[in-house]
């Protein structure tokens, strides 16, 4: 028996700006660590777990620690792209419930903008010949948006999915990001001249990037950073903030196999461990914090977590049914998401930061009193390998 | 003067998948079956991935199969591919039961289809070749064509 009441998170915070200059990453991470534990009102030296997705580089089992200048009982270095976070959080909350570690630290910090990655389209094609998958697709060309695209023409044959409708997708998540300031400014720093709401022509008029999916298809390339401290509820009650309950995670890796079906995704497995922990069903998920790394990565992820049948994403996310004003579906994305607040490489902090400040009552998109938000990470490639982290927050 | 960029090849030298590799210069299209189990394993490996055993024997594949998905790039910051867009980045279902990603070539890229039968191409370089396919023209498919599908 699971109690809903292990751990919960107390401490959030994400860094407002798009564009960073002048920062390490790791000063990045350790600035938000140092406000998402004010958030919470725990010290520094509260923490006795750090998690860190390596996103700047091999070796943070070693030089987190040192860094941030923690003595962790608890280092976990799970490398799982965008979910990495939710798969923290999970961990966290089994360490916790394990009697292992009492606060636990997660930190994201990332200047992929300011270094010019192109994360989608960049073409670089890896050295590491050593590694048996690297040898058979490298010679293909293949981009990373090239994965999600295949995703999107096989989920398009299979189930007569239009590109109108993964447009809705991105207008919808438009929507919510002209209702959150740094959304808005950070559009503006990124040089996107639009920031204003979009239609599905504006999407479908934008320039295709691989088909089927537009560049208004696509996440923003962006700087960021972020933080998010979790607690023992031993703990809970010498922290200030409204606490968002861990009522369920789940966590599956998918590849590609022989004859199997691509446009399932490692949530049939994540989402269903994770909606059987918290004893729920999609109907009672007030808002999805659902990874969109492309709009098709959205449609199929709600598809698998449950929240329509297989095959019917695209009438469902249609006609604004995911806005945080519109009655019946969960909102989605209320901050704007990857597609149009921030995305700067691996986003799943910041699905569990909004779904936070969903339970709240925080967001600028704000769902009226939410008893339960989901935030689901997606790491690596559609219809290649990834990984699939699902966290259900309780109020 | 131009600049001379090149596709980036495999490694011959690359434990798991070389023999693959090798074995293109003859145009061979190889993949593996799991003596123990019949798996089909793909790509190479020296285990099979359904029951672990270490007896993997190479087969030759006719090179026929069928479009499971595709795209077309139409941006690539990388010298060579940006060279040559737009192209036809494609998983093939194998008719011996393998799913293998190659390029879709000699076709105009808004022509190419899911579901529809293609055929091995070798594209030669100096001590491999490229798998690339080429759609079988009037083929008959044994699924429908993509643009039969209706919602
Ligand atoms: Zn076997």
């Amino acid at each position: 028996m699971t109690s809903h009441e292990d751990a919960a998170i107390v401490g959030i915070y994400e860094y407002p700006s798009r564009v960073i200059e002048g920062k390490s990453p790791w000063d990045i991470k350790a600035e938000c660590a140092r406000l998402a534990l004010e958030d919470a009102g725990l010290g520094w030296q509260d923490v006795d777990a750090l998690y860190d997705a390596g996103e700047n580089g091999m070796g943070a089992g070693f030089t987190a620690a040192e860094y941030f200048g923690l003595h962790p009982k608890v280092m976990d270095t799970t490398a799982v792209g965008g979910s990495s976070f939710e798969f923290h959080t999970a961990h966290a909350r089994r360490a916790i419930r394990e009697g292992k570690a009492n606060v636990a630290l997660l930190t994201y910090g990332s200047i992929s903008r300011s270094q010019s990655n192109a994360i989608g389209t960049g073409g670089r094609v890896s050295e590491r010949v050593s590694n048996p998958v690297n040898n058979m697709e490298n010679p293909w060309g293949l981009v990373l948006v090239g994965n999600y695209a295949m995703a999107a023409r096989r989920h398009m044959y299979q189930y007569g999915t239009t590109p109108e409708q993964l447009a809705e997708v991105a207008v919808t998540t438009r929507y919510h990001a002209t209702r959150n300031p740094d959304a808005v400014n950070g559009l503006s720093a990124l040089g996107i001249r639009h920031t204003g709401e979009l239609s599905v022509d504006d999407v479908l008029s934008s320039k295709m990037v691989a088909d089927p999916l537009h560049v208004l298809d696509c996440c923003l390339i962006s700087d960021g950073g972020g933080a998010v401290v979790i607690a023992g509820s031993g703990i809970v009650p010498s922290t200030r903030r409204q606490p968002a309950w861990i009522a369920g995670t789940g966590e599956a890796i998918g590849y590609r196999e022989n004859e199997s079906d691509l446009t399932l995704t490692a949530a049939t497995v994540s989402g269903a461990q994770a909606f059987g922990e918290a004893a729920i069903r999609p109907d009672d998920i007030d808002v999805a914090m659902i990874y969109d790394s492309f709009t098709i990565t959205v449609l199929m992820t709600l598809e698998d977590l449950g929240f329509c049948k297989k095959g019917e994403g695209g009438s469902y996310v249609a006609n604004g049914y995911l806005r945080y004003d519109h009655p019946g579906g969960p909102a989605l994305n209320t901050d704007g998401g990857g597609l149009s607040s921030n995305h700067p490489g691996m986003r799943g902090i910041f699905l569990l930061i909004e779904a936070v400040r969903q339970i709240r009552g925080e967001s600028t998109s704000q769902v009226d009193s939410p008893a339960y938000c989901l935030a689901h990470g997606n790491g690596g490639w559609l219809t290649s390998r990834h990984a699939s982290g699902t966290v259900i927050l309780a109020r | 003067m131009s600049n001379v960029v090149t596709r980036p090849l495999p490694s011959l030298d690359e434990p798991d998948t070389g023999p693959f590799w090798e074995a293109t210069s003859s145009h061979e299209l190889r993949y593996q079956q799991c003596r123990e189990c019949n798996k089909v394993v793909f790509y190479p490996r020296r285990h099979c991935t359904n029951c672990g055993s270490s007896i993997l024997e190479w087969h030759v594949s006719a090179g026929e199969g069928v479009i499971y998905s595709l795209t077309v790039i139409r941006r690539n910051g990388h010298p060579y591919f940006s060279s040559i867009l737009p192209y036809v980045v494609a998983l093939v279902d194998l008719d011996e039961g393998f799913r293998m990603m190659t390029n879709i070539v000699q076709t105009a890229p808004e022509d190419v289809r899911i579901g529809q039968r293609v055929k091995v191409s070798w594209e030669d370089y100096d001590r491999l070749s490229l798998p690339v396919f080429v759609p079988v023209v009037n083929a008959v498919s044994a699924k429908p064509a993509e643009d039969k599908v209706v919602s």
